[in-house]
């Protein structure tokens, strides 16, 4: 029966994917660069709001407007459709193999405490590097340089975190899920609800964005329609994780992981040759390079004319060209360090593995992955920056989020035309597998908070046996999957870039407070870990709902009326406007009468504060709210029980019970 | 389930434990704080002081660079020396604990 599902998966995800594939022509003549601006790149806003023009169009994606500078890249079908069967008949095969091991509701939720701590290491940084840090930050890089560089950092610092705070406690207190380090010494369903409702609350955040960050992805690489994209995904994603849970989810995200990082080496091996193998030569070239020099002038600084002595071209290896609000930045990183190790589909890996010391080296080793990823993420950003020219690179996506997929074309294309091919093809493979090996992750935690803390601890009392508690992990998964896949459709032309903020805002604020208190605090009881939850989610959400991520039509309008205003001088002075800025002009005229009177979300003119990542204020009122709570309503029983889990959390005494249990 | 009940708040106090984790904790929360301070001179550093980031060190490589190179290998560096403490003392003493508590 199992066997059966399985094949019929694999038929619909390949159907689904193949039906591109008859029809590669017909791919929909998609405004490509618009629309893929706000989706990979993270955290950061679309660059291309720095021209209002653009602004406006990538504000209204969803109107097909013919892209003036209309380069797309197209990827090899001959090529790239037999790569992309390969990777999913392998993890297929990985499927059907979990799908046997997984008997009882450990195997479901952590491989049965089986994964060695390598492997756990490379999962978790398959689990952890998105499609957005792979594709998101190297474009950052090519277009401003230094600063996307600076931005990557913060990725791997928020492991030294989780290392030395959360890692190792979480192995010897917990069992499977969040829920249960908190509900340890409190009472345990109310404890179990909320934090179910915030786990889901931040994985439905990260899972929508990168839905549609796959979707718009896969439609710009293969011009695949966007909804067959985001069915296609969501088949394999459901079926990795409902048919082989935790042990199929992790060696998805071990494939993809080794993927990425051969794929990552490779490319700044061809970067590395092309500067003779020599970093002096390197930095040399991308000073001197012509291209950068101008884009950095005219674009970036909008200098019409270079003033006489300045580098531009070694401005591009200075920061402040797209960072511009250093509190921002602070803000981004707080979030960054303390919420990676709030990240419910993160702290889950550290369960699937036997002991704290196999916990300790995993997050070793996934630090040097993770680490040396984002090193070798600049060599590509820079080299895309060098050799297919920030020009070349916004032509086909202002936000440049293809900068590391037009290096390995144009790199591969050097050496002979099937070689570019080849390498795009595993590129656009690679980011395929990211997508699916990080959806999984999701899906999983979001299951486990829903099957095990809600049904089985909470409507069962605990009281369920094995193959009930699968069966319900299996269709909770199947639920969360099927919604996944119903939001990241109706969310094609919501602007999703806040979500990736908004996740780690909640897993700071709310997740690693009460996580950090429960287990170092003698007095921290239930009404600290339900006020640090409630307060730590609901000001991030309400910070993230009045910040400058939303869409606000004022100011749309606001950018179109000067492009109005600016064409229409123009044209006062006699001089005949070209055919472009005509259409520019009507469209801007379009988009002032569409926004002016409009609102934000929340009905607000502008934003009421202007920082993008919410955690320098929502993190603090967590933290506060969650020792406020816990001193209102002290509990003589959980001080009592402190001195259990702080036994445990630290020597790993009595875990073998939480294991087998 | 034939379970071992263990009494909790006597080891808590046994000095072993006591011991274990008084070195722990001030290991744990010293490297902490070091590489959190360390990291913010990052973005700071990038808003406040790009005099100092722009100044070149090695050929075009500036300081701003090396210096965000250099968070890799710090965040690296405490890793590895965790391990090695962690390893070498922090298990040890656990083991020690958990032998006496047989």
């Amino acid at each position: 029966m199992k066997k059966l599902l399985a094949g019929i998966t694999l038929a619909l995800s390949l159907g689904s994917f193949a039906a591109f594939a008859e029809e590669p022509a017909k791919a929909p003549a998609t405004p490509g660069a618009p629309a893929a601006v706000t989706a990979p790149a993270a955290t950061t806003p679309a660059p291309a709001a720095t021209a209002p023009a653009a602004a406006t169009t990538a504000a209204k994606a969803a109107t097909p407007a013919p892209a003036p500078e209309g380069k797309k890249l197209k990827a090899n079908p001959m090529v790239t459709i037999p790569i992309f069967l390969i990777i999913i008949a392998v993890t297929m095969a990985v499927v059907v193999w979990s799908a046997k091991r997984t008997k009882s509701a450990a195997d479901f939720y952590t491989a049965g405490g089986g994964i060695t701590g390598t492997q756990n290491g490379w999962a978790i940084a398959g689990d952890y590097m998105s499609a957005a840090s792979f594709l998101g930050i190297s474009g950052m890089i090519s277009l401003y340089g230094y600063d996307g560089f600076m931005y990557s950092v913060g990725w791997l610092v928020a492991y030294i975190t989780v290392l030395l705070i959360v890692a190792e406690p979480c192995r010897n207190a917990g069992k499977y899920t969040l829920g249960d380090i908190l509900s340890f010494r409190t009472e345990p369903k109310l404890v179990r609800a909320v934090c179910a409702l915030s786990v889901v609350a931040v994985s439905t955040f990260y899972l929508t964005a990168q839905m549609v960050g796959a979707g718009k992805l896969m439609q710009l690489l293969l011009g695949i329609p966007y909804k067959f994209a985001i069915i296609g995904v969501g088949i394999l994603m459901v079926g990795y994780v409902v048919f082989g849970g935790m042990t199929a989810t992790t060696w998805v995200q071990i494939i993809k992981a080794g993927l990425l990082m051969t794929g990552a080496a490779v490319l700044s091996v061809l970067v590395g040759i092309k500067s003779g193998m020599n970093p002096f030569q390197f930095f040399n070239d991308i000073v001197t390079s012509p291209n950068i020099q101008e884009h950095v002038q005219k674009v970036v600084l909008k200098d019409p004319v270079a003033v006489a002595g300045f580098d531009y071209g070694q401005r591009f290896l200075e920061p402040g060209l797209f960072l511009k609000n250093p509190l921002d930045q602070i803000s981004l990183g707080m979030a960054l360090v303390l919420g990676t190790a709030g990240m419910p589909h993160i702290l889950m890996r550290f369960f699937t593995v036997p002991t704290a010391q196999a916990a300790r080296k995993s997050v070793i080793v996934a630090m040097f992955i993770i680490g040396s990823f984002y090193i070798l993420t600049t060599l590509l950003g820079f080299g895309a920056a060098i050799h297919v020219t920030p020009q070349g690179i916004t032509a086909v996506d202002k936000g440049g989020n293809m900068a590391a997929m037009m290096l390995a074309q144009k790199l591969g294309g050097d050496i002979s035309p099937f070689l570019g091919d080849l390498l795009l093809a595993f590129l656009c493979a690679v980011a395929f597998a990211t997508i699916l090996a990080v959806v999984s992750g999701l899906v999983l935690a979001a299951s486990a908070a829903i099957a095990h803390d809600i049904y089985v601890n909470v409507i069962k009392d605990g009281h369920a046996d094995q193959h009930e508690q699968v069966m319900a992990a299996r269709i909770t998964s199947l639920c969360v999957g099927a919604m996944g896949i119903v939001i990241g459709i109706a969310a094609e032309k919501q602007n999703v870039a806040h979500l990736v903020a908004l996740a780690f805002a909640v897993a700071s604020s709310g997740n690693l407070p009460v996580v950090v208190m429960s287990l170092f605090w003698r007095k921290f009881n239930t009404a600290g870990v339900v006020s640090g939850l409630v307060v730590g989610t609901i000001a991030s959400i309400a910070l993230v709902m009045v910040s400058p991520n939303m869409t606000y039509p004022k100011k749309i309008a606001a950018d179109a009326k000067k492009v109005v205003v600016k064409l229409e001088e123009k044209q006062a002075t006699g001089a005949l406007l070209s055919e472009k800025e005509m259409k520019d002009l009507d469209k801007a005229k379009a988009d002032y009468e569409k926004n002016k009177d409009g609102k934000s979300m929340l009905g607000l003119d502008k934003p009421l504060i202007d920082l993008k990542n919410p955690g320098i204020i929502s993190i603090p009122l967590g933290f506060i709210a969650a020792i406020i709570g816990c001193l209102a309503f002290p509990s003589r029983r959980s001080e009592e029980m402190f001195d259990e889990i702080y036994v445990r959390q630290n020597t790993g005494i009595g875990m073998a019970k939480a294991i087998d249990h | 389930m034939a379970e071992r009940q263990y009494d909790w708040g006597a080891i808590a106090k046994n000095p072993k434990f006591v011991e274990l984790h008084r070195k722990k904790t001030t290991f744990l929360v010293g490297w902490w704080v070091f590489s959190t301070v360390f990291y913010f001179l990052l973005p700071i550093g990038a808003a406040y002081a790009p005099g100092l980031f722009k100044i070149k060190i090695l050929g075009r490589i500036n300081f701003g660079y090396l210096f965000a190179l250099s968070q890799f290998f710090v965040s690296w560096g405490i890793a590895m020396y965790y391990a090695h403490v962690a390893n070498k003392d922090f298990d040890r003493l656990t083991r020690e604990l958990v032998d006496e508590l047989k």
